[in-house]
């Protein structure tokens, strides 16, 4: 075991892992982070997709031990006490219906929205193509993504 | 999960040096670790050490000059894509790079844990071998610059050995003008392996420059073909001839992906888009890579 420090959604945290632990395991079993979910768990489908220092990563391919002192941002740290407009636009357009790859798909668009606030659809499908979703086509997801954006004020 | 390692995050390349020649084939270089934590989780391997490179210092830097590349170990396929320079100047590289899997994987993943991973189907070779490039490593016994057409050995077999780390790859820029294309089959965009992949260079000495992945044990060029073409203009009586060489050039098998009839069929068809789409770069005209196969 090793001590492990480092911040999650914005709040300093330490624990014990094993080298093997990865930061998905980590953050759902150490830590009570439930939005990161194990989907396939060798980095395809994205459902576990987490930011390290802004950028998105597969937390089931980061060993927990590789961050220390790094920035981690979990849905839950996305959305704080309140849910984003761009979560609301998925619930307004159901672009979910099971939700296991929701916060995947979520931490993905914040990550492109981040750098670039007004995607194209293609931007947006490409943006997404690691993200996996048996449920809807994707379509409402990026329907919802494309209202959000292109909503007044934005 | 399978069973525990050392890890170690080394500062300093001396560090990583002296813990590989300690450890020898029983560690394992870690960079983005999209491949090595997949291994390692599904027992394909059994570190004994895992030597976390991602703060060392002397590994960074991707530098795009009037000399030409160099990608050190700790560039991500992200940082490749995002270089101004690459995407200008580089299309065959920065096509190779976007081609890889999805944001998620190619914010981690980097380009020498890919030459090194060395799978059949991976998307950096064919601009590595068409640039020529050369492989730069370093042990506590001395340094090595190895040529890009030595490095692949066998499907996950390359030419470093168990105490040399790879600093980074670099290749000159071509003397005359030069335009290029990757074409990647997938069985659908983003994410998924490449069933054939065909990178081409072409240089104002109309010289075409091949190269193969993802239908042989190991990326290759196709150099029989490069001498059919050299030098000529395409026409289809010259575009026959190139596609009835593919099958001396590659051998590639059945697997989940696709068959070998298919594989064989379909290098054919991207040899002739990609020679067409290429021309059609160096004239200027935008072609966005993913779409010459369609789909």
């Amino acid at each position: 075991m090793a001590k492990l420090t480092l911040y999650v959604n914005k709040e300093l945290r330490s624990v014990e892992v094993e080298p093997r632990e990865t930061l998905l395991d980590v953050l759902r079993d150490k830590l009570g982070l439930k939005t990161p979910k194990c989907g396939c768990d060798r980095g395809d489908c994205g459902a576990c997709a987490v930011l390290i220092d802004g950028k998105s990563v597969r937390s089931c391919l980061v060993f927990a031990i590789e961050c220390e002192g790094q920035q981690i941002t979990t849905l839950e740290g996305i959305s704080g006490d309140k849910l984003t407009d761009l979560q609301e636009a998925f619930i307004e357009l159901n672009s979910f219906q099971c939700g296991f790859c929701t916060p995947g798909v979520i931490i993905t668009a914040t990550e492109l929205l981040e750098h670039n606030p007004h995607p194209s659809r293609e931007e947006i499908q490409e943006a997404l193509s690691g993200n996996l979703c048996r449920c809807t086509g994707y379509t409402p997801i990026i329907e919802a993504i494309l209202a959000h954006t292109t909503k007044e004020g934005k | 999960m399978s069973g525990g390692f050392e890890y170690y995050q080394p500062r300093q390349l001396s560090e990583v040096l002296s813990l590989l020649e300690r450890y020898q084939d029983k560690a394992r270089i870690l960079a983005g670790g999209t491949d090595l934590a997949v291994y390692i989780k599904e027992g394909i391997e059994h570190p004994e050490a895992v030597i976390d490179i991602k703060r060392c210092a002397g590994l960074k830097g991707l530098d795009v000059s009037e000399q030409g590349v160099y990608i050190g170990a700790q560039t991500t396929f992200s940082e490749l894509v995002a270089h101004p320079a690459v995407r200008m100047d580089y299309a065959l590289l920065w096509d190779c790079a976007h081609s890889v899997a999805s944001v998620g994987i190619r914010n981690r993943a980097t380009l020498v844990g890919n030459i090194c991973s060395a799978v059949p189907s991976l998307d950096a070779a064919p601009a590595l071998l068409c640039h020529d490039a050369v492989v730069h490593t370093v042990s506590a016994s001395g340094s090595r610059d190895i040529c890009i057409h030595d490095w692949f050995r066998a499907p996950r077999q390359t030419a470093r050995q168990a105490d040399e780390l790879v600093l980074g790859v670099s290749f000159p820029k071509p003397a005359v003008r030069f335009s290029g294309i990757y074409l990647k089959l997938g069985r659908y965009r983003g994410e998924d392996l490449a069933q054939a992949g065909l990178g081409i260079l072409y240089t104002q000495q109309r010289e075409y420059r091949l190269a193969f992945c993802a239908v042989g044990p190991i990326p290759t060029r196709a150099r029989r073909i490069e001498q059919l073409i050299k030098g000529k203009t395409i026409d289809a009586e010259l575009l026959s001839q190139a596609r009835a060489l593919v099958a001396e050039e590659v051998s590639p098998i059945t697997d989940i992906r696709s068959s070998r009839e298919y594989r064989l069929h379909i290098c054919e068809v991207m040899l002739q888009r990609g020679i067409q789409a290429v021309l059609e770069r160096y004239d200027g005209k935008p072609i966005h890579a993913a779409t010459v196969l369609g789909g």
